[in-house]
């Protein structure tokens, strides 16, 4: 597959690997956060972490949309199918996701409610034009890369004056996010959680650029390199940050120079901002309230707006006590620091969201990675 | 012939008539479906002596006892249909015991209004499979269901067959140091049917792989009898029974991703979607744990079949207490392939 | 934490669509967040559309890139 494979190249790979040892300096660590879930989830799909040196650490971060996803919300989609009879629309990451009551998406379509899987915002749409006596409601999740498809199926929504048709929009910005964790008082005052510089995500930044980065590496004194998706870009990006690291240089860097420009999607954030507004407040599981960190749907479009149309609600509830999922995405705790990480909570019986997702700090760790905690010898006969 | 009067009330309308509730009553409509539809299809002595039984002749050997039942959906996709998997699907449950199958029956559970037009592609289709591969359905059963209670057709298949002497094939007799090998290309039949499910609809010329394996496993045995482990990998995919087999034999295995085989457009639909081809259901494919010296033998006897041209092998057994499947990935670090929590869904994130 | 691909344009449909391959895969999305696409062109695809134009000249680069860093030694 074309820019797929060559970007997956295993000699390349090695060569990186050794520019990386060659150039860390072995006296320090570097924490490096990679931000973005499909980073995480690379980084443990191919056994990144076994080409790195000892002192190069990562620390995985809050982007993953569905880990970030409060269980008020998904209590609202459940109350949708269940309650309120409507098609309920989400994408198939959503559906195991725990919610209130022992429920999820997937127990909730178990239980009757229409949940139906789709791979596109556009697929919605066409439910809500096959059952024009049915409501459906549109599960949209997801960062800056997601939201500008939801803007679309909105304004066509419109302009096809669809009476049936609404989404819940649970969009989420990165910024916001960024900010929250070198906010944080474990990262600026008490130090626990040394983080040096970050890992950029990559089809976000392809949406908003890579200027919004400058602030913080300005602000923060921390660098930030923008990896496209594939393992050698990831460990391209270490390098690239191991380098300034040693330079003490704080800038932004692009490495997925063939799809980021600075300026990013100017068309896409143009719909985006006619479509949607900033909340001035919205919580994220583990985070907790975070300031315009994300995304409602503006009045001109209220008419397809669930929240408004079905005069939702959204409830805080609390995670399971003993669930360490906002520690692990604020990346002050490491999924096996969590006592109930591969015993009570597994991927077949997620606790806590880290868990459910595959790109889940949780997930990744069990399914991919948990094999190096335990000493195993390995002998072949 | 059927000694049944040739003219019933009306002539069976297949092209336009659905399946009702008396079809499975028990009465003349269902003697008819069973007549017309079924048994003429299935077309052997024992069908045509009408009884609710077959009377076989004893087998020599030991005996191998295999059912599976099918609730494929969609039932007809690229390559194949329900009807034709529950025949392979079983045959093959058989055959991975190293045994010779010998007669099959077939159980069916049909949704009320389900067409008949369907039923006889779908009976046509079992037929052929089983003709194909010299399987014949001796024995089977008819139940209707009320409409919304069944997704038009669900479809039990039962074999029997018989182990040759001298061959031992069991999921425990995995050794460390043996070899893994895979008869082909994996993921084929996952993604073909994916490809048909409304949302995720992608242009593909991909087709499942249902395939009746027997044959390929009696060419295996007869050139490597030391064969010890043998199985297909179905719902779940190669990665399951791996780990399956690991946690029965109390192993652990070794494979090394670069060698297991994948057709460029399964990879490239598993991209799309956010899957593992690991994880994707196949239907004519099977496992092999052999010894390692006699591995080379085995793979050409494999190769030389035409269901095991592209036999691979992809991995060694090991010791490990906790039983993990590890992956050497293409990419040079290494990775557990661990089991499934639930069906593999297609993810955005 | 968005699964998006590069995939290739091969034929351009009305109403702002395309018909896009990845290695004999084909599927319909559309360009409506992209402008000046062109059969052959590669784009980066998320749930169903394309977001951003893939530079070729880019992606050289970055493969060159890696290449550039020094070889691994021989053990």
């Amino acid at each position: 597959m074309k820019y797929i494979d060559e970007f997956r190249d295993g000699a390349l790979a090695r060569n990186l690997a050794t520019a990386i040892a060659a150039e860390a300096d072995p006296g320090r660590t570097y924490h490096l956060m990679e931000f973005c879930g499909g980073h995480t989830h690379a980084i443990s799909r191919y056994g990144i972490a076994d080409l790195l040196p000892t002192s190069v650490r990562m620390i995985h971060g809050p982007g993953c949309p569905v880990c970030v996803l409060p269980i008020g919300r998904v209590d609202l989609a459940i109350e949708l199918a269940l309650k309120q009879r409507v098609i309920l629309a989400t994408y198939g990451d959503c559906l195991r996701v725990p919610a209130s009551n022992g429920l999820s998406l997937l127990k909730a379509k178990a239980r009757g409610g229409d949940v139906r899987m789709v791979y596109s915002p556009a697929d919605a749409l066409k439910l809500a034009q096959a059952h024009p006596d049915r409501e459906v409601v549109f599960f949209a999740i997801g960062f800056e890369t997601t939201t500008p498809p939801t803007a679309l199926v909105i304004k066509e929504a419109a302009r096809l004056a669809l009476a049936n048709f609404s989404v819940v929009c649970n969009h989420v910005l990165t910024p916001a996010a960024i900010t929250n964790i070198l906010e944080s008082p474990e990262v600026r005052q008490l130090g626990t959680l040394a983080l040096d510089g970050f890992i950029g995500p990559a089809h976000v930044s392809t949406i908003i650029g890579s200027q919004p980065y400058e602030f913080f590496a300005e602000e923060y004194r921390k660098p930030v390199v923008i990896a496209g998706f594939e393992p050698l870009d990831v460990m391209q990006a270490i390098l690239m940050l191991v380098r300034q690291i040693n330079q003490g240089r704080a800038e932004v860097e692009n490495e997925f120079t063939r799809a980021v420009t600075r300026e990013g999607s100017v068309k896409a954030q143009a719909l985006v901002s006619e479509v949607f507004e900033l909340r001035r407040s919205f919580e994220w599981r583990g985070l907790g309230e975070v300031p315009y960190s994300a995304l409602r749907i503006r009045q001109p479009f209220a008419a397809f707006d669930a929240e408004r149309r079905f005069n939702l609600e959204t409830r805080s509830v609390a995670d399971n006590k003993a669930c360490e999922c906002g520690a692990i995405l604020r990346g002050v705790r490491h999924p096996r620091d969590c006592k109930v990480f591969g015993t009570l909570c597994t991927p077949e019986s997620p606790i806590g969201s880290c868990m459910v997702s595959s790109e889940g700090a949780c997930a990744a760790h069990y399914s991919f990675g948990r094999f190096r905690e335990i000493a195993v010898v390995v002998a072949v006969a | 012939m059927s000694s049944v009067r040739a003219d019933y009330i009306r002539p069976l309308d297949i092209k336009h008539g659905r399946v009702d509730l008396s079809h499975g009553s028990g009465g003349r409509a269902m003697a008819q479906l069973v007549e017309h539809l079924f048994a003429a299809a299935f077309n052997n002595e024992w069908l045509a002596q009408r009884n609710d039984q077959a009377l076989l002749p004893q087998p020599e050997g030991r005996i191998v006892m295999a059912t599976d039942s099918h609730v494929v959906s969609p039932l007809f996709f690229p390559g194949g249909d329900i009807g034709c998997l529950s025949v392979h699907g079983t045959i093959n449950d058989v055959a991975m015991s190293g045994a010779h199958p010998l007669w099959l029956a077939a159980a069916f559970i049909l949704e009320e209004g389900f067409a008949l037009a369907d039923l006889k592609r779908i009976v046509d289709s079992m037929a052929n499979a089983a003709s194909e591969a010299g399987v014949p359905i001796v024995t089977g059963d008819t139940k209707v269901v009320e409409g919304g209670k069944g997704d038009g057709v669900f479809i039990t298949t039962t074999g029997v067959g018989v182990v040759p002497p001298g061959i031992a094939i069991s999921g425990d007799l995995a050794r460390p140091g043996d070899s893994i090998i895979v008869s082909g290309t994996l993921g084929d039949h996952g993604m073909a049917v994916m490809s048909q499910r409304e949302s995720l609809a992608f242009v593909t010329d991909l087709r499942s792989d249902t395939a009746a394996l027997h044959g390929l496993v009696a060419a295996m045995i007869a050139a490597v009898p030391e064969v010890r482990v043998l199985r297909d990998p179905t719902r779940g995919g190669l990665a399951t029974t791996l780990n399956e087999i690991a946690s029965q034999s109390r192993v652990g295995m070794l494979i090394d991703e670069a060698a297991v085989p994948v057709q460029r457009q399964v990879a490239a639909a598993c991209e799309f979607l956010g899957l593992d081809p690991l994880y994707v259901a196949n239907e004519g494919k099977l496992v092999a744990i052999v010894p390692a010296e006699r591995s080379e033998r085995l793979l050409q006897a494999m190769r030389a079949h035409p269901l095991g041209r592209q036999a691979a092998l992809i991995g060694v057994v090991t010791a490990d207490q906790h039983h993990f499947v590890q992956m050497h990935t293409r990419f040079g670090g290494k990775r557990i392939v661990d089991w499934l929590a639930g069906d593999q869904l297609p993810r955005i994130c | 934490m968005c699964l998006a691909i590069p995939v290739r344009v091969v034929e351009l449909l009305g109403d702002a669509a395309a018909l896009v391959d990845l290695d004999g895969i084909r599927k319909e999305i559309s360009l409506a967040l992209v402008d000046g696409v062109s059969v052959g062109d590669y784009v980066i695809m998320h749930v169903g559309y394309a977001l951003a134009r893939l530079d070729p000249d880019e992606a050289e680069r970055t493969l060159a890139l890696f290449a550039a860093a020094p070889a691994a030694q021989a053990t």
